[in-house]
């Protein structure tokens, strides 16, 4: 990377993020003075108060402008949807993990103004407010989790809409739809007329930011002695003049046209997953393609601007969150993940040479965002597979990898259309989309383990010794494993109606008093229906629930059926007594469970049938209940940092795990619990019905040493193409690093799973002897950076 | 017979051969080699490994023990090897999985309900089963048995030998391997007889046989400081490859030595026999790597 990019991304990396009360205090000043009726013109007038005002940041030397808050890494707060207490502000400033600072100033800004006028007033204290007793118990047992109490629905990513039109034409649309309501028949078109009207606002307002930009940039170039920089900033004036209101005419305007929306996005509201320009390969290379051609772009200058591109996902960390939320997403990273590859709309490769730049991009920035996938059909090249890979190796997680093939699946399942299935991807975790025409909200992470822990107790919370769930029997009494199977289900069914009711109460307190004027701008076919993003305005509207913990259910129903039924090593009333006690004192039994359970991950058709079963029963439970705006219940499988969250509320499992640790990831074994290789693990992985899912993770461990060379290249990359060959979604690759291992010396019994390559040969690391250990660690230090 | 005595099956194998592998090891060894880093492979009859960092010092083994083979000492259960049958009481009846059975008798139908596990990785990426062991000829109606059952069902097969076997056998089954990994770890004979403790006229002979014939042969040599790394032996060797006739070896995997096998002796209650030789210099491996490139041959550190 150049200088410029050099310092850019330094100034990122080093920037601190902190609480920046600048959009609190203008939207409350706004409220304050506010006489609108209409809700949806509310909003976007709020928009538009915060797009003329907002301060514009040009920061030195970069080349893609305007930052969501007054500088880098500056995080506002939207007290609208969550307004934080002055112990919310200090718990933010002084945690451990995830903190954001906040001056003396910022809390009395919040002590005096904000909280005073938005106390009972935000989203959360409505949502709560709302929420049943039930609904209440279960999530305070840590059941499920609550996505939209602190954050906005979102869950969505361009297509190549604002690449070909620009505001003025979307303007346009807008006046054709309202010219076309038809005010005679149609009961809805009042309510439709205030939405698009509110949109058009929103969309003019996008152009006013963006021209403020213009002006500024403008003032710069006149204060500018260096005139390379001077004669950049007019360039950049003239572009914030043109895009977004016009079509870009290049590849510098595409992503500055692009990098406006995102901002307008994330400041109209803090949706979940930020936005995300999903598949920029596809989006821009006719531009990169043209720039080549006619001579006014080189791949390096391209390569800059999608650097400095890049260093402007970074400065925008998730907005702070508190509470359940804080730890089921512990994380700055807010989701923002790039799709690169896949299939074009014909059904051909996708892959391009802006594709692979893309891919030297990412290995070159190794930045926390945005974050990077690859979209891998069975028709891309391998060569685009092992260049991924050749990053993947290096051990930072990125990018990670997903079956285009089964992506473009999983959506004709849900009834889209060829064409935008082979136009969607990828986003957040795992999520598959439509993109630029679905809203696929996550509405909570499913806590699994504990629902089978609710069948066992008879619906009573282990950890506080309330009835929170129906009462499915005294489990002692079970003489056969179908009775524990029923009371799994019946709770099962009962959870998700709990869960269901309160997201349709939830998806319909946003519909009322929360629209996304400027969201619905972008999102097809907000406009053409006159309906706004969060009442059903996109082309497909999807509600997903998030199960977590499958490999832990999976292995404790495993336990049951195999200790208890098949073989008689112990009585359900013993098993009940061991759990109950946290196995204190009952280390035999425990390793009993631990060690000779049929484990999911392992190939073995014993635990697998069992993880088919339950993902099937979550499925059957969910997928396709209607949800409050024209579109279905779905199901995925991903944690984000839930499951440990979950493990923290749940009592000791069947399976031999203790109370309060963690619970498995994504559909991943349990921890240590694969013992056959990663051949095994992907055979079991593949028995779930991939299709089914809205998005399943699959992560897979191995050191350094393992992938080194051409060989092991092309070992990761067999392994991968099999996976999806079996039918499989996603899988990462983490790539052990040394303080990996030295967690895996202390505790052993949780790192069964860790392959490392030792010397001419493989084995599992907790085999070896301990001085063969220190000496891995002490390699590994040195491939790690 | 449509049996035999293995010691491990492992999935993911991609050191022994091409492509993604499942690796069969045979349990037994003509040979003693004294580096030898799978000891528990030597022995043709099953053993029970203790894994003294795993143990509860509960004593349930020893109480399972049917001979009363196990005492315990010191809190740590000892196991008199003349005693032992090998029956496997005491491995069921430990929790913490301290004790393991190494060696158990697996047909024919066994091996290959296994390696069609992972047959879709073989596809994928040109892999196929590895015979390794221990000595996977030394169990020959065996390894026939399996070989042709591989060849039946169309899975790729790789043999990882010593080459001490009767020259009839490896002729007999040069139509059904697809690839030799064939260990030489000396070939002036003295030196072999001290080191891997029986002589090489064999091992020579049939490496000769399958080069003439054409055969696939990917040539393994274990690279142990003081023993074979000398200039000499080294040269030797040489000769020996550019004498064979046919089929050129198509690669040399060079072996460095290492220690991995030395806390797996005392698991089996037995002592290590190269304590003081240290793991060869990489410069030095580079060194050889370069030599036998000189002869043409593709070279590679580490399997």
């Amino acid at each position: 990377m150049n200088e410029r990019v050099r310092k850019l991304r330094q100034e990122s990396l080093e920037a601190v993020p902190y609480i920046s009360t600048e959009r609190a205090e203008l939207i409350t000043e706004f409220y304050a003075k506010d006489r609108t009726h209409s809700v949806p013109i509310r909003r976007a007038l709020a928009f538009k108060y915060l797009m003329e005002r907002k301060a514009v940041c040009i920061n030195e030397g970069e080349l893609i402008v305007g930052e969501r808050g007054p500088a880098p890494k500056a995080t506002p707060t939207y007290p609208e949807l969550c307004c934080h207490s002055l112990e919310d502000l200090e718990i933010l400033h002084a945690r451990e993990k995830i903190p954001f600072t906040s001056s003396p100033e910022a809390r009395r800004v919040y002590e005096e103004k904000i909280i005073p006028f938005w106390k009972g007033r935000s989203m959360r204290d409505l949502i709560f407010a709302e929420m049943t007793e039930e609904w209440k118990a279960a999530y305070e047992a840590g059941v499920f989790t609550e996505f939209m109490e602190q954050r906005a629905p979102g869950h969505t990513v361009a297509d190549d809409k604002i690449y070909r039109k620009g505001f003025k034409r979307i303007r346009e649309e807008i006046a054709e739809s309202l010219a076309s309501l038809d005010w005679l028949n149609d009961p809805e078109a009042q309510s439709k007329a205030e939405e698009l009207r509110a949109m058009d606002i929103a969309a003019e307002a996008i152009c006013t930011y963006a021209r403020r930009h213009a002006a500024a940039a403008r003032e710069l170039a006149l204060k500018e002695r260096d005139p390379r920089r001077r004669a950049e900033l007019d360039r950049i004036a003239e572009i914030c003049d043109w895009v977004p209101e016009n079509p870009p005419r290049d590849f510098w305007e595409a992503l500055q046209a692009y990098w406006f929306v995102h901002l307008g996005v994330i400041t109209e509201l803090n949706t979940w997953d930020s936005f995300n320009p999903g598949r920029l390969d596809q989006h821009l290379y006719p531009f990169y393609k043209k720039g080549l051609e006619d001579g006014t772009l080189t791949e390096e200058q391209a390569r800059e601007l999608l650097q400095c591109f890049w260093i402007k996902f970074n400065n925008q960390p998730a907005p702070p969150k508190v509470g359940v939320t804080a730890a089921e997403s512990g994380t700055y990273t807010d989701f923002a993940n790039i799709n690169n590859g896949g299939l074009k709309p014909d059904g051909s490769d996708a892959v391009n040479e802006l594709t692979y730049l893309i891919l030297d991009v990412i290995d070159e920035m190794r930045l926390l965002q945005p974050s990077s996938n690859i979209q891998l059909s069975a028709k891309n090249p391998d060569r685009f597979l092992k260049r991924a890979l050749r990053i993947v190796r290096k051990g930072w997680g990125q990018p990670s990898i997903f079956n285009a093939d089964m992506v473009v699946q999983e959506m004709l399942r849900q009834g889209k259309s060829v064409e935008d299935a082979r136009c969607g991807g990828t986003s957040g975790c795992v999520e598959t989309g439509a993109f630029g025409k679905e809203s696929y909200i996550l509405t909570g992470y499913l806590n699994l383990p504990k629902i089978l822990e609710l069948a066992l107790f008879n619906g009573v919370d282990v950890r506080t010794g309330k009835q929170i769930g129906p009462r499915t029997g005294d489990a002692s009494n079970f003489t056969s494993f179908d009775e524990v199977w029923r009371a799994f289900r019946e709770q099962l069914h009962y959870f998700i109606d709990v869960k269901i009711r309160g997201n349709n109460v939830i998806e319909r307190l946003y519909a009322k008093y929360m629209p996304a004027p400027f969201l619905s701008t972008i999102i097809g076919d907000c406009i053409a229906r006159g309906k706004d993003y969060n009442d059903g305005g996109a082309r497909y509207n999807s509600t997903y629930i998030q199960g977590v913990g499958i490999g832990t259910v999976t292995d404790s129903l495993s336990a049951i059926k195999y200790h208890v039924f098949d073989n008689s090593h112990m009585t359900m009333d013993e098993l009940l007594h061991a759990l109950r006690r946290n196995f204190d004192g009952l280390e035999n039994i425990r390793m009993m469970l631990w060690n000779e359970t049929p484990r999911y991950g392992n190939d073995d058709d014993y635990a697998d049938d069992l993880m088919r079963m339950v993902f099937l029963a979550f499925f059957e439970e969910v997928d396709g209940r209607p949800n409050t705006k024209g579109g279905r219940y779905r199901i995925n499988m991903l944690p984000t940092t839930c499951h440990v969250y979950f493990g923290s509320v749940t009592g000791a499992t069947p399976d031999g795990r203790t109370a309060w640790q963690p619970v498995s990831e994504g559909i991943s074994p349990v921890q240590g619990a694969d013992r056959r290789g990663p051949t095994a693990v992907i055979k079991s992985a593949a028995k779930m019905d991939h299709v089914l899912a809205g998005g399943t993770l699959l992560n897979m461990k191995f050191t350094p040493k393992l992938l080194e060379g051409d060989d092991g290249i092309d070992n990761l990359a067999h392994l991968v193409r099999t996976y999806f060959r079996l039918g499989g979604h996603h899988i990462q690759f983490n790539v052990v690093r040394a303080e990996t291992l030295r967690d895996a010396q202390a505790h052993p019994e949780r790192h069964r799973d860790l392959i490392v390559r030792v010397a001419g040969y493989s084995d599992y690391f907790c085999d070896l002897s301990r001085a063969l250990q220190d000496e891995i660690i002490a390699r590994t230090e040195h491939e790690s950076f | 017979m449509r049996s035999g005595l293995v010691f491990d099956i492992r999935r993911y194998s991609v050191h022994d051969g091409p492509g993604i592998r499942t690796t069969v090891f045979f349990k037994g060894c003509p040979a003693r080699c004294t580096w030898c880093h799978n000891p528990e492979s030597q022995e043709p009859g099953p053993e029970v490994m203790f894994w003294q960092r795993r143990c509860a010092s509960c004593g349930a083994c020893a109480a399972a023990c049917p001979a009363g083979a196990i005492r315990m000492v010191n809190g740590y259960p000892v196991t008199s090897r003349e005693t032992c049958s090998a029956c496997g009481s005491c491995v069921r009846a430990c929790r913490f999985d301290a004790r393991t059975m190494v060696g158990r008798t697996v047909s024919v139908d066994d091996v290959i309900r296994e390696l069609e596990r992972d047959r879709i990785f073989y596809d994928e990426s040109g892999g196929g089963a590895t015979f390794s062991g221990g000595e996977p000829l030394a169990q020959p109606e065996f390894l026939e048995d399996l070989l042709a059952a591989c060849r039946a069902v169309d899975i790729h097969t790789a043999v990882d030998t010593s080459g001490i076997a009767r020259f009839e056998l490896v002729e007999k089954l040069a139509r059904l391997v697809d690839v030799w990994l064939y260990d030489i770890k000396a070939v002036d004979p003295a030196l072999h007889l001290r080191a891997v403790g029986c002589p090489n006229d064999g091992v020579l002979r049939n490496l000769r046989f399958l080069a003439a014939e054409g055969a696939r042969v990917i040539l393994r040599v274990p690279v142990i400081p003081g023993m074979n790394d000398d200039d000499e032996s080294l040269a030797r060797l040489a000769d020996f490859i550019s004498s064979l006739d046919g089929r050129r070896p198509e690669r040399l995997d060079l072996l460095p030595y290492h220690k991995i096998g030395v806390d797996k002796y005392p698991r089996l209650g037995r002592t290590y026999g190269l304590e003081t030789t240290g793991e060869p210099d990489p410069q030095h491996i580079d060194h050889i790597a370069g030599f036998f490139r000189t002869l043409g041959l593709e070279v590679k550190i580490g399997g």
